[in-house]
């Protein structure tokens, strides 16, 4: 139960001593994601100003550092806080610079695809007609193919490359904008309003900027902010196979698979930046879960 | 369905002629072809006709279960897919039944025991199945059962020990969506009229949930559950990778290592026909638990 205020002592009849600032910190973790949203503004943080915030170089290896232990282990020093990987890079720093790239991938294909996508989903549920119907055989053709075999197959052919994992991640993010604003648009152009304006002779373009828009805006942002999470999750399982990311750049996927042989003497190698993805993840979902209950409940279908 | 397979095969073929010459693709890392090899290479592949005879041809041969000798293997391509084939249906087959059997009773529980710590337990559960990365949880599942306590093999496949951590890692990934489906629609169907009549009839507890609420509450779940299939397939990819299960999934990442073109394309294509296959089954399931779906297309 989600209550707007803090308990009033009167209701539970007992005079509980309580401290007041207490009730409104509870009220609002409650109300709001506060720690997603902390976890989320210090990534942002940590990813613009990761050579200023990182206590070492990603890329330089001390010898004597080779899979040193975290701080907490014995052996290990503050220098080196989370512990180094198997030639002596410091996991953390690496970490942190590997937030730059998880998160400008995520947010450059949420861009372009949002941008895309609801561009492609509102011109063809106002169009209607064969365009429409040409347009979702293509969603529906995205959806089909099976999206890491696909990359897969672009990686033997193409090389793998950052510019490659952002072509593939947009091709296949886009879709589930355009279908989602396209089933709002075909619902708000029979709105009177719309037909209003059409009849003081507004251009398509104008009705779909200033009449369709801002109906599925608050879809869109919805839709974008649960769609970060999967993104970074799908860019982290393609630096993983080997087929996104190439190294030396530190990105969270490749330094699991790197590490993964040390799962059984060093775990904290492999262990720390898949807890890095998971936090990640973890805190978009969870924002995203908040805003589509806040300013979209209709779409708890999707996920 | 047949217009997506069309499609999947012309973007599979498309990739292959993109990047100038496709025989580079064929080749080999690291050999050279003298100039007669290399036209005879050519005039094999078709490359001196158009593009349209090209893809034909290629499509022909696709059908045919000729997806062109494997670089690495030295073998026909669909003879090494079929034979890793039967693992990796049995990996998704296992651990799908676990993730929608395991999805929906947890689901249940928690919309039952709203806002107690079992609910907390069982949402958190669910949120960490849907953040975690696959490989991520894959390595601790094997570092926490087969490195600490040392009771599970880490990888391979031999007998039932063997399936334990890679299905219930799939299954976790798997159930995540379905926990948090059941529940929120069971909430919903519990708030409902008939679900009161029921319990001011003195219908008990448990018969309401099960008899009353289950059946309407089920179909959403149901239909995801349905839909999950197809990405229980490519979750293996990860998971096999991982467990270094000898599946298709494991055999796509080796390929595509070892630059094996006409094996990943078989793969793709082969994966795109399942895929397909369970969408289809997914639809005809759909039309089979909600009556209501029939009605409204005919």
């Amino acid at each position: 139960m989600i209550r707007d205020t803090p308990l009033p002592d009167t209701q539970t009849g007992r005079s509980v001593p309580r401290i007041p600032i207490l009730g409104t910190v509870y009220w609002w973790f409650r109300r709001y994601p506060v720690l997603p949203v902390i976890i989320a503004i210090g990534l942002a943080v940590m990813a613009i100003f990761a050579p200023w915030v990182a206590p070492n170089h990603p890329l330089e290896s001390e010898l004597d550092k080779l899979a040193a232990p975290p701080v907490w282990q014995e052996g290990g020093t503050w220098d080196y806080v989370l512990g180094a990987d198997k030639i002596g890079r410091d996991l953390l720093s690496r970490i942190i610079h590997g937030s730059r790239i998880s998160l400008s991938v995520a947010f450059i294909v949420i861009i372009c695809g949002s941008v895309i996508g609801s561009g492609i989903g509102i011109a063809s549920g106002m169009a209607g007609g064969i365009w429409d119907e040409f347009a979702m055989r293509i969603v529906d053709l995205v959806y089909a193919t099976p999206f890491l075999l696909i990359a897969l197959v672009a990686a033997v052919v193409f090389g793998a490359s950052l510019e490659l994992v952002l072509i593939l991640l947009t091709i296949f993010s886009w879709p589930i904008f355009a279908r989602q604003t396209r089933g709002l648009t075909l619902q708000l152009k029979n709105m009177d309003y719309v037909a209003s304006s059409r009849v003081a002779s507004a251009s398509e373009f104008r009705i779909a900027y200033r009449h369709i828009l801002p109906g599925v805006v608050n879809t869109i942002v919805v839709i974008a902010t649960l769609q970060i999470g999967s993104l970074i999750l799908t860019e982290s399982v393609l630096s993983y196979l080997g087929v996104g990311i190439p190294a030396p750049q530190p990105a969270w996927g490749s330094m699991v698979a790197d590490g993964r042989e040390f799962i059984t003497t060093a775990w904290w190698v492999p262990v720390m930046p898949g807890a890095a993805i998971f936090l990640t993840v973890f805190a978009f979902n969870f924002i995203g879960d908040w805003l589509r209950d806040y300013l979209d409940p209709r779409l708890r279908q999707i996920n | 369905m047949i217009a997506v397979m069309i499609g999947i095969s012309m973007i599979v073929f498309g990739l292959s002629r993109l990047t100038g010459d496709p025989r580079l693709l064929y080749m080999t890392q690291g050999t050279r072809w003298s100039q007669e090899v290399w036209d005879a290479r050519g005039r094999e592949l078709g490359l001196d006709k158009p593009m349209v005879v090209q893809y034909l041809v290629w499509a022909g041969n696709a059908v045919q279960g000729d997806f062109g000798q494997s670089l690495w293997h030295k073998r026909n391509s669909l003879k090494i897919i079929i034979e890793k084939v039967p693992a990796t249906i049995q990996l998704s087959g296992i651990s799908y039944l676990m993730a929608v059997v395991l999805g929906i009773t947890l689901g249940t529980i928690s919309a039952v025991t709203r806002g107690t710590l079992i609910d907390i337990a069982v949402r958190s559960f669910a949120l960490v199945g849907q953040a975690a990365p696959p490989f991520w949880l894959a390595l601790i599942m094997i570092y926490i059962f087969a490195v600490y306590l040392d009771w599970l093999p880490t990888s391979r496949r031999g007998d039932w020990t063997n399936f334990v951590l890679p299905a219930t890692t799939l299954a976790w990934l798997g159930s995540a969506a379905l926990t948090r489906l059941t529940r929120s629609s069971l909430l919903e169907v519990l708030d409902s009229e008939y679900i009161k009549l029921a319990r001011a009839k003195g219908v008990a507890g448990s018969t309401v949930i099960i008899k009353h609420a289950l059946k309407n509450a089920l179909i959403p779940p149901l239909t995801v559950a349905a839909v999950l299939f197809a990405s229980f397939l490519t979750g293996t990819v990860v998971v096999e990778t991982v467990f270094a299960w000898p599946g298709l999934g494991r055999l796509a990442v080796d390929a595509t290592k070892n630059n094996d073109f006409p094996l990943v394309t078989g793969i793709t294509v082969i994966f795109a026909a399942m895929f397909l296959f369970s969408s289809l089954m997914a639809d005809l399931l759909y039309a089979y638990i909600d009556p209501r779906i029939r009605i409204y297309d005919s």
